[in-house]
């Protein structure tokens, strides 16, 4: 796909405007109907927040898996008796309570929520096999339909105040702080000569907000502990409800 | 629509024509007027625009059991809603790739562009839909359906 981002040139702001989101990808068929192997009853559960937005595991993408597993099961015999179930959100528990009555019914759920969503349906529902329906690829900005960039690699500890509000650690591959390195050519990336280099971005992007001389500035090592997983957090006003836990 | 089919002997394909009001649709009325003949195996619906049609709609076409779809939407640069056509085509060809994936041939469905004074293209289109379907044969699911596999399925959808 050609790169919206060329010779420091910045793609038009989209007329859809932007969101942020998950982004997930639908798993081959191969690999679904192959983890479904031995199993009847199945029910697909969609999540209709960041997956349904990235076209990969909404109430749309439940009835084509479904239509799909159905074709498929009924022509290799075994036709599959399905259902289909698309929640607010796979990842509140709330939303996950509202399918108790369906969810009795059958073997194995499938579900096209992002990891978070899917490891929750299980939490909820641990009695049931839960399988996943798509790959979790990463956060991102929907730059024009159908098409999504990563723009943020949830490091903890946000640098876009000093980079010109570009993030080096996601653009650049080496995810220098202190840019750009020696491999930078005419605006592009020696890794990758397609892509765009991130602290060139940076430079310009601080130069066209009249911030260049932050550049100069030495950006001290990141505090790798802030990245520490799995990751809890907290909010101020929850403390007292959640201080057996810290 | 009823597949029931026991042998290829007595099978006539069926086949299911999603045609855009402005352009295929009138390209398939003045084929009428003109008297050209095509043959009755192509069923015509008519839509607003063929950007109405979903992925979705295809693959659920494709389940009742027809034999190949085809889509007719006006030429590139012509659509009465801009670009009603072009999207059709991709989704066109996204489900191409999912009834493959699916084991159906994607060669089961195809987009034409047909001009709304274009009657004798669409008569072309839907032989060649024809000599097509007639060299893949019947839609593998109607073997199965005949066979009562449609009975066991039930959806619950919430």
């Amino acid at each position: 796909m050609e790169l919206k981002i060329r010779d420091g040139q910045w793609p038009e702001a989209s007329k859809y405007g932007e969101e942020n989101v998950i982004i997930a990808q639908r798993k081959p068929l191969a690999e679904i109907k192959d983890s479904l192997k031995g199993y009847q009853r199945v029910l697909i559960v969609g999540c209709g927040t960041c997956v349904a937005v990235c076209l990969a595991g909404g109430e749309r993408e439940v009835k084509l898996l479904a239509s799909q597993l159905e074709i498929a099961s009924q022509l290799a015999g075994q036709p599959l008796f399905m259902g289909e179930a698309t929640v607010e959100r796979q990842c509140d528990r709330e939303f996950l309570y509202e399918i108790r009555h369906l969810v009795k019914d059958y073997d194995v759920l499938v579900s096209l929520a992002c990891g978070v969503g899917i490891q929750f349906l299980s939490d909820r529902y641990p009695d049931k096999v839960v399988l996943p329906g798509v790959d979790t690829t990463f956060i991102g900005a929907n730059e024009e339909p159908g098409y999504w960039t990563e723009r943020c690699r949830l490091c903890g500890s946000c640098y876009l105040a000093l980079t010109g509000a570009v993030c080096p650690i996601t653009m650049c591959p080496k995810s220098l702080l202190n840019g750009p390195c020696a491999g930078t050519r005419a605006g592009k990336c020696e890794v990758n000569p397609d892509k765009p280099c991130a602290w060139t971005m940076i430079y310009e992007r601080l130069e066209a907000s009249g911030r260049l001389a932050q550049i100069a500035d030495i950006v001290p090592p990141r505090d790798h502990r802030r990245a520490a997983h799995p990751a809890t957090q907290i909010h101020q006003a929850y403390k007292r409800r959640y201080s057996a836990h810290e | 629509m009823n597949p029931a089919i026991t042998n290829n002997n007595d099978w006539q394909p069926k086949i299911v024509a999603l045609v855009c009001t402005y352009c295929t649709y009138t390209a398939a009325d003045m084929a009428g007027s003109l008297r050209l003949q095509y043959p009755p195996e192509v069923r015509i619906v008519k839509l607003p625009c063929t950007g109405k049609v979903d992925t979705i709609h295809l693959l659920k076409t494709m389940q009742t059991g027809v034999d190949a779809i085809l889509v007719g939407g006006c030429e590139a640069g012509d659509c009465h809603f801009r670009e009603g056509n072009l999207r059709a085509r991709e989704r066109v060809e996204y489900t191409k790739a999912l009834l493959a994936e699916a084991g159906i041939a994607g060669e089961r469905l195809e987009m034409y562009h047909i001009g709304a004074s274009d009657a004798p293209q669409w008569v072309a289109r839907v032989n060649e839909m024809v000599a097509r379907v007639k060299k893949l044969g019947p839609n593998p699911l109607r073997l199965h359906q005949a066979a009562g596999g449609i009975e066991n399925q039930r959806r619950a959808v919430a």
